[in-house]
């Protein structure tokens, strides 16, 4: 009987034929815990976007994109699990969407040959591909957004904002500090005095921080939060009746439920942005069509279009497309780690891509080389309309002051690259 | 009267202020341990349900309704009502009873005469399948609570200490309202166990379960009461806290805030747990007015409980807590 059983599958085999495998796509979420309200959206958004490509295009390739959800909790050790526990199986490419996970992922992906997409958060300096070889940060990092934010405070002040104060409202951890070093160095450059203003997790109390913004009066908050932080710096920032056009938060303190809880006080906060807002795009009407009409959506269809569902649904594109460039890289659509990496390091964005993608101005032009995985480090500024309940984008994608931030990037990789005794250097 | 001297008053009105936020917490987990001697590690995560039910209730939305559409494929989301804050409110308050009864029937009915160590355990359980169960009932996205308090900077007191002081006073009105409801909390509470025939036999159950059985005290109804009142406390911080960040799964985490309040109040005193907010947050938030800057600042989450250990070394109990003899 076995032996029938057996001959019986091997000739199913046969019949069909070499069988590609899926393309994994590890999605290291978190949909429990104190920051499941940023996680979900980003999570949904990333999910739908590979079952929008299974649906409508058959794939990446005509291979199949597979997703393998693994919950985090925002928990550091928890997501090395789940790295642990889903490297095996052919993951291509891992989005930790955590700063903490990213830092103890970098020397595993570098040794197992998977490569890390951190995009907006992560280890800064592994913009330098020469060093972090498996990590791409593309297209903007930390350092970028607080240049860009400067950027704006000086294209509002006819360009000099000599002796104006500014605050940073920072989450007291390794992402909060991250914007630090590049503001104190933006200070010297334009001559504005920077004040420090940790807030501990999670910043549910935030009393004290903002009775000091209080007496001290800057002219703008810079905020670097993430969770119930943000939503009560934003409102206490209400409460003492601090400009909300003057409040300005980097791209994590930037979406739909940071402001909502605020209500209208919230009126004319800013967030620092990477990639459109809204869903005013043509892919959001075939998401409709091939994922939440059809009962696919990942989660239940209500944050389509929300700001940080557009951010998942934007690294899921970028993984795509570098799955794509690494197929025609190594003409195989059955790619592996090793291969996505390459893709990674040759992927090219431009605008024709975009419009084809059916998301066109949906983010910046773009080329990752091996010297530069950080991508262009280009951001925008949306402005929150509480009448409308919307982010609507007030500038175009511009540059950050990459003067300032390369001799940065370069310190720090040259430092992790000594300490970890690795040679720097491109193939 | 110097600035720095002005400043410091502002930051002890408002650490009076935040200490009242942190007493109210504090408040459910003294409820329980004095009437049954259970430390509730699930106290924060009730305040989050309860939170959490109340805009629900409000809201007119379905519970469990992500699970219904995926299991039944259908699309229901809301009942089509939208309840005025105080009927939302007593629903709210219902519904924690009716936890409350649960809570006894299924989980500590069975645990009687078990190690007080047993109990804190089935509190840590209780707390996370309470987390759970509040993300499945009614979703973890963050929910906007408004029961119609006021917010923001109290003009009055501003404009009065700016003619005092040439330097306006910041007071948000929500903590005033906080203050006002905490205290009439507690007068009640106080008012209930000292004068009530149902007070006393909380009393009774807290000094000694077999000898109020054996007066006929019924053990269940207490225990049942109790997790009320506390379930009801819960609810009151979960308005006062989700009234300022949104209704989200960081309230939980308020009990953190509570733990030196006890540490220093005692985790057998209703006064105490005044007492001790009132401290924890005054000392928490001049400490970082005078320290914080000197010290790269966030200092508050560390240094209550610093202070709370400080008063442990002079008096373990607590400063309002019973003092526990035990004779060889």
């Amino acid at each position: 009987m076995k032996k029938t059983l057996a001959t019986m599958a091997l000739a199913a085999t046969m019949v069909a034929g070499p069988v590609m495998a899926d393309l994994v796509f590890p999605s290291l979420s978190y949909r429990t815990g104190p920051y499941a309200a940023g996680g979900i959206p980003f999570a949904d958004g990333y999910a739908d976007y590979f079952t929008l490509l299974n649906e409508r295009d058959g794939g990446i390739g005509g291979v199949k994109a597979k997703l393998l959800e693994c919950e985090t909790g925002y928990n550091t050790e928890k997501g090395v699990e789940c790295y642990e526990a889903t490297k095996g199986e052919g993951a291509l490419v891992y989005q930790p969407l955590s700063t903490g996970i990213t830092y103890q992922l970098i020397p595993k992906t570098t040794a197992d040959d998977i490569p890390m997409h951190t995009m907006g958060y992560g280890r800064t300096s592994a913009a330098n591909g020469a060093v972090f070889s498996h990590t791409f940060n593309y297209p903007a990092n930390y350092w970028n957004g607080a240049s860009i934010g400067i950027n704006h405070l000086l294209e509002i002040n006819g360009g000099d904002i000599k002796g104006k104060k500014v605050a940073l409202v920072y989450h007291n951890s390794a992402y909060g500090k991250e914007p630090i070093r590049t503001l104190e160095e933006l200070s010297k450059k334009h001559g504005y005095e920077l004040n420090l203003v940790p807030v501990d997790h999670p910043g549910q109390e935030q009393k004290s921080q903002w009775l000091q913004i209080r007496r001290d009066k800057p002219d703008y908050v810079i905020m670097y939060g993430w969770g119930v932080m943000n939503q009560v710096a934003i409102q206490e920032a209400a409460n003492i009746r601090f400009p909300m056009e003057n409040f300005i938060g980097i791209w994590w303190s930037g979406a739909e439920h940071d402001v909502l809880s605020a209500g209208d006080k919230a009126n004319g906060y800013k967030a620092i942005t990477f990639h459109g807002v809204g869903r005013d795009f043509p892919v959001f009407d075939d998401i409709k069509t091939h994922v939440v009409d059809k009962g696919l959506a990942a989660g239940a269809g209500d944050q389509v279009g929300n700001v940080l569902y557009n951010r998942g649904l934007y690294a899921a594109m970028l993984a795509a497309e570098a799955a794509k460039t690494a197929q025609g890289i190594h003409g195989t659509a059955d790619i592996t780690a090793s291969m996505m990496r390459d893709g990674m390091e040759a992927l090219e964005i431009n605008e024709e891509k975009m419009t084809a993608l059916g998301m066109p101005n949906f983010g910046p032009s773009f080329k990752v080389s091996c010297m530069n995985h950080g991508g262009p480090g280009l951001g925008g500024m949306t402005q929150w309309d509480a009448a409308a309940q919307k982010w609507n984008l007030i500038s175009d994608f511009g540059p950050s002051d990459m003067e300032v931030i390369q001799p940065l990037i370069d310190a720090d990789s040259a430092a992790y690259a000594k300490e970890n005794s690795l040679e720097a250097g491109c193939k | 009267m110097s600035e720095q001297l002005v400043y410091a008053m502002e930051v002890f009105l408002n650490g009076l202020m935040a200490g009242v936020l942190y007493a109210l917490v504090a408040l459910g987990f003294v409820l329980i341990y004095k009437a049954s001697g259970i430390f509730n590690y699930a106290q924060g995560v009730m305040a989050l349900f309860a939170a959490a039910t109340l805009v629900g209730i409000m809201k007119g939305q379905v519970p469990f309704s992500h699970l219904i559409n995926a299991v039944f494929d259908t699309d229901i989301h809301h009942f089509g009502w939208h309840l005025p804050a105080l009927a939302g409110i007593l629903l709210a308050a219902a519904f924690m009873v009716l936890l409350a009864w649960m809570v006894q029937k299924f989980v500590f009915r069975h645990l009687v005469g078990q190690e007080p160590i047993i109990l804190f355990m089935a509190t840590i359980g209780l707390a996370y399948f309470l987390e759970g169960f509040s993300d499945l009932m009614w979703g973890s996205e963050i929910k906007k609570l408004d029961v119609g308090l006021p917010q923001g900077m109290n003009t009055w007191i501003d404009e009065a200490t700016f003619k005092i002081f040439d330097y306006g006073f910041f007071i948000d009105n929500l903590d005033i309202v906080a203050t006002i409801i905490a205290a009439i909390l507690v007068f009640a509470l106080v008012l209930f166990s000292q004068y009530t025939k149902e007070g006393r036999a909380m009393r009774a159950v807290a000094d000694d379960h077999q000898a109020a059985l054996s007066v006929g005290i019924n053990l269940n109804f207490v225990w049942v009461m109790v997790w009320s009142l506390a379930g009801f406390v819960a609810l009151v911080a979960g308005i006062m806290w989700g009234t300022k960040s949104g209704v989200q799964f960081s309230l939980s985490l308020i009990a953190l805030k509570a733990l030196p309040v006890l540490m220093l109040g005692g985790f057998t005193s209703i006064p105490g747990a005044i007492v001790g907010g009132l401290i924890i947050g005054v000392g928490e938030k001049l400490f970082e007015f005078a320290i914080g800057p000197m010290v790269g600042g966030a200092t508050e989450n560390w240094f209550a409980y610093v202070l709370a250990l400080i008063f442990l070394v002079f008096r373990p109990q607590g400063l309002f807590g019973e003092k526990i003899i035990e004779r060889v």
